[in-house]
């Protein structure tokens, strides 16, 4: 039995008979790093073009169809010590991108127009005072608006496709005020200059735009940075399945795994696939599907689910859902109510904005309505009403959030913490209860040995370094212990016994009591798992389980100091979750619960007022996730429960859970008092602007120095 | 004040052509991998041996 790797799923045509492919590399860390990599693929005959995108850390490869195997492409990467992974950019991420360089170039349009009208306008405002003669007043205004009128048409679109969508559905949405406001300056711009007027608010409407689409460019490039960091993670999981073809046993991605394909799965391999058992018997460790840490045994006829540690045995499946797409129904039914509870949540900007567009039209109409009762001519009155508009244009309160949010995003991610979504931040500053997992949330998702202190520590080398020749998980957690990982020469495994081998001259054997020649001790401890390791005469018995994660505790001393309710819902034994409880001092928790038991636990909090914040990594955890005002999971996380978080956290560590909490907080304190800074200078201005003293001089100061005001204020938020 | 009327347009055209500059650019892929460029530049696999 021979085993290929087939990869033709990621290989895409790239025009004139070549192939394409895109591979998320491992282990790029300097300059040097990308001559290396490109080199290593392009000295592979047949490879046209090989270029690495240093700070995404993907390599891009072309190659004449028929040259070159992808599969060699990975091998000659791998050789040189990068691991690369391949990979099909999410549909999401190519429309993000797409949209960012529209972003970006109505930017450039809108930057480029405000600099030039504001050339010609400067020179008018001190024209104005000395001694402009209206005909250069007036052709510099003409040069204005031949500017400004096709630069707002461009760049502007953004706004105003979005207030249009928005009216059109009868809501209302900082764009309409702020498309308004645009168009109308521009309007009563045109035609004051048509009639020779001393005042044009060209360079008002441009600027305003130019710095809105600043802070619309930043947030995109923020979310594009994260969602490609989050894209390369997920490539760096996704697994391979061996698969039968035939007799013959060929390798394939888990993405092209189709129902009715046969698998085999080895001892120590994550079963890729939702299916039946056809063959072999073996125990499967389901703690990522259920949270329950005890081993299932399965054989023929057994269902088994994607996310499952396979054991003891190999085992054959006949995939019946490929990519797990099928989950447990009681999960799938769960996940559907809770996730359109969700979308009731307001946004801290949509709130402001309903507030403010009304009020804000509503003084532009009385300014009118005064102006016409006190016995002004219409022009003046449609004038004054327009400089309203114009000077509450709502630069600063548009600015106000999405700056925050581009700062706090930024110090998240440098805490190793990947939001899902912007709005993720106010959600968690308002927590005030924190609902932890037990299984891989709090303690580490691999189980670890437990027993270090107690043991020979050269006797505990030689055991790891020989466990590293076996892929059993209970080695592979005891291969974790190994300074050095060379396995010795000449190591045999023996299925489902242990491995040997000669170290030393003197046989070593590492596995169970009876292959270790070691009279079984009669105990049975229901969470650990232990092996044994002979080394001539001397003999030691190794303890293995779930371990908790190493800041564990002083995290959950953080997040009490900060007044935070935590309590642990776990679907494992109560004799599991109890001493995790006890060593973390957590008082209030709860053992044996189904999903739906998590999410009543949930719901019953939040209908006391309670805001709560759920992290947990579980399949069975997906409900409460969506559930759960914000949530956070673990990057080990079942794919599907990663999909239903607002934010996922890398490493091993839990203090990405304290840094969430006191980085949103903070963010959050930062979008209010930038809210008011805006509400505050509205207070000054509008009343300047509805006795009709504004002229276009003062609305750009006021403009920029108030938004300068909110992003100054915003980038407060970057210390972590 | 003559003088404007082609100093205007000759600050539009400078103004455009630094437009069009930054959108070829862009459209180039320029900005695709900013950290890349900067350590590209060190690297000297173009020099003959």
């Amino acid at each position: 039995m021979t085993e290929t790797l087939d990869l033709s799923l990621y290989a895409k045509p790239a025009g004139a008979g070549t192939l394409g492919m895109e591979l998320a590399v491992e282990g790029v860390a300097c300059g040097g790093c990308i001559a290396r990599v490109e080199g290593a693929v392009k000295n592979l005959p047949g490879v046209k073009e090989a270029r690495l995108n240093f700070t995404n850390r993907r390599l891009h490869v072309t190659w004449a169809d028929g040259t070159v195997e992808p599969a060699q492409i990975l091998e000659a990467l791998e050789a040189n010590g990068y691991p690369a992974h391949p990979f099909v950019p999410l549909r999401a991420e190519q429309e993000e991108a797409a949209t960012a360089r529209q972003l970006t170039r109505c930017m450039a349009v809108a930057g480029f127009a405000a600099m030039n009208i504001m050339l010609l306008s400067v020179s008018v405002w001190s024209g104005n005072v000395t001694d402009i003669t209206p005909e250069t007043r007036d052709f510099f205004h003409w040069a204005s608006a031949l500017i400004a009128l096709p630069a707002a048409a461009y760049a502007g679109r953004p706004f105003f496709v979005s207030a249009w969508r928005a009216l059109k559905s009868r809501a209302l949405n900082m764009d309409v005020p702020i498309s308004l406001g645009v168009i109308l300056a521009l309007g009563m711009s045109l035609v004051e200059t048509a009639n020779h007027a001393e005042h044009a608010y060209f360079d008002s409407a441009i600027m305003l735009l130019f710095f809105l689409l600043v802070g619309r460019t930043l947030d995109h490039a923020m979310r594009r940075k994260t969602r490609a960091i989050a894209g390369n993670l997920a490539a760096l999981k996704a697994d391979t399945a061996r698969r039968f073809a035939g007799d013959e046993l060929v390798s394939v991605p888990v993405a092209a795994l189709k129902a009715g394909d046969r698998l085999l799965i080895k001892p120590g391999e994550r079963v890729p696939a939702d299916g039946t058992v056809l063959g072999g018997t073996s125990e499967i460790d389901e703690s990522l599907i259920t949270g329950e840490t005890a081993r299932r045994p399965v054989t023929s006829g057994a269902v088994i689910y994607a996310g499952s540690m396979n054991y003891s045995g190999a085992l054959i499946l006949r995939v019946t859902a490929a990519g797990g797409a099928a989950l447990i129904d009681e999960i799938e039914k769960l996940l559907e109510k809770a996730a359109s509870a969700k979308s009731r949540v307001m946004r801290l900007a949509d709130r402001a904005s309903r507030v403010y567009a009304p009020v804000v039209h509503l003084t532009a109409a009385l300014t009118f309505a005064g102006w016409l009762l006190a016995g002004a001519p219409l022009h003046d009155a449609v004038v004054t009403a327009i400089a309203v508009l114009i000077i509450t244009c709502p630069c600063a309160l548009a600015l106000a959030i999405p700056a925050v949010q581009v700062v706090a995003s930024g110090a998240l991610f440098r805490a190793g913490i990947i939001l899902n979504a912007g709005e993720t931040i106010e959600r968690l500053a308002q927590v005030d209860t924190i609902i932890f997992d037990k299984t891989g949330t709090l303690t580490l998702p691999e189980p670890r040995v437990v027993n270090v202190a107690s043991l020979d520590p050269d006797l505990l080398q030689k055991a790891a370094r020989l466990a590293s020749s076996s892929r059993h998980p209970l080695a592979v957690a005891l291969s974790r212990e190994a300074i050095t990982r060379k396995p010795f020469n000449g190591a045999i495994e023996e299925p489902g016994r242990g491995v040997r081998a000669l170290v030393d001259g003197v046989e070593a054997r590492l596995g169970s009591a009876e292959f270790c020649g070691i009279v079984h001790p009669s105990c049975s401890e229901s969470d650990l798992s232990r092996i044994w390791f002979a080394h001539g005469a001397r003999a030691i018995s190794i303890a293995i389980a779930q371990k908790l994660r190493p800041d564990a505790v002083n995290v959950i001393r953080a997040l009490a100091a900060r007044g935070l309710d935590l309590r642990i819902l776990s679907g494992d034994r109560d004799e599991a979750v109890e001493p995790v409880a006890r060593a973390l001092g957590i008082a209030r928790w709860q053992g044996c619960l189904k999903p739906a038991e998590k999410i009543s636990c949930i719901e019953t909090l939040k209908a006391n007022g309670r805001q709560v914040l759920m992290v947990g990594d579980g399949l069975n955890d997906a409900p409460s996730l969506a559930v759960a005002n914000v949530s956070l999971s673990p990057i080990s996380a079942a794919d599907v429960t990663q999909a239903h978080a607002d934010a996922v956290f890398l490493g091993e560590r839990l203090a990405p859970v304290v840094d969430a909490v006191v980085i949103a907080r903070r963010a959050h304190a930062l979008m209010k008092q930038n809210l008011w800074l805006a509400a505050i200078y509205n207070a000054i201005a509008v009343p300047v602007a509805i006795a009709g003293a504004v002229t276009p001089l003062i609305a750009a100061l006021a403009m920029s120095g108030s938004s300068l005001l909110v992003t100054l204020n915003a980038l407060r938020g970057r210390r972590p | 004040m003559n003088v404007l009327i082609y100093l205007v347009p000759m600050a539009l055209g400078l103004g455009l052509a630094g437009l069009f500059a930054f959108l070829w650019a862009l459209k180039n892929g320029q900005y695709s991998d900013v950290d890349g460029a900067a350590l590209r530049v060190l690297s000297d696999d173009d020099v003959e041996k």
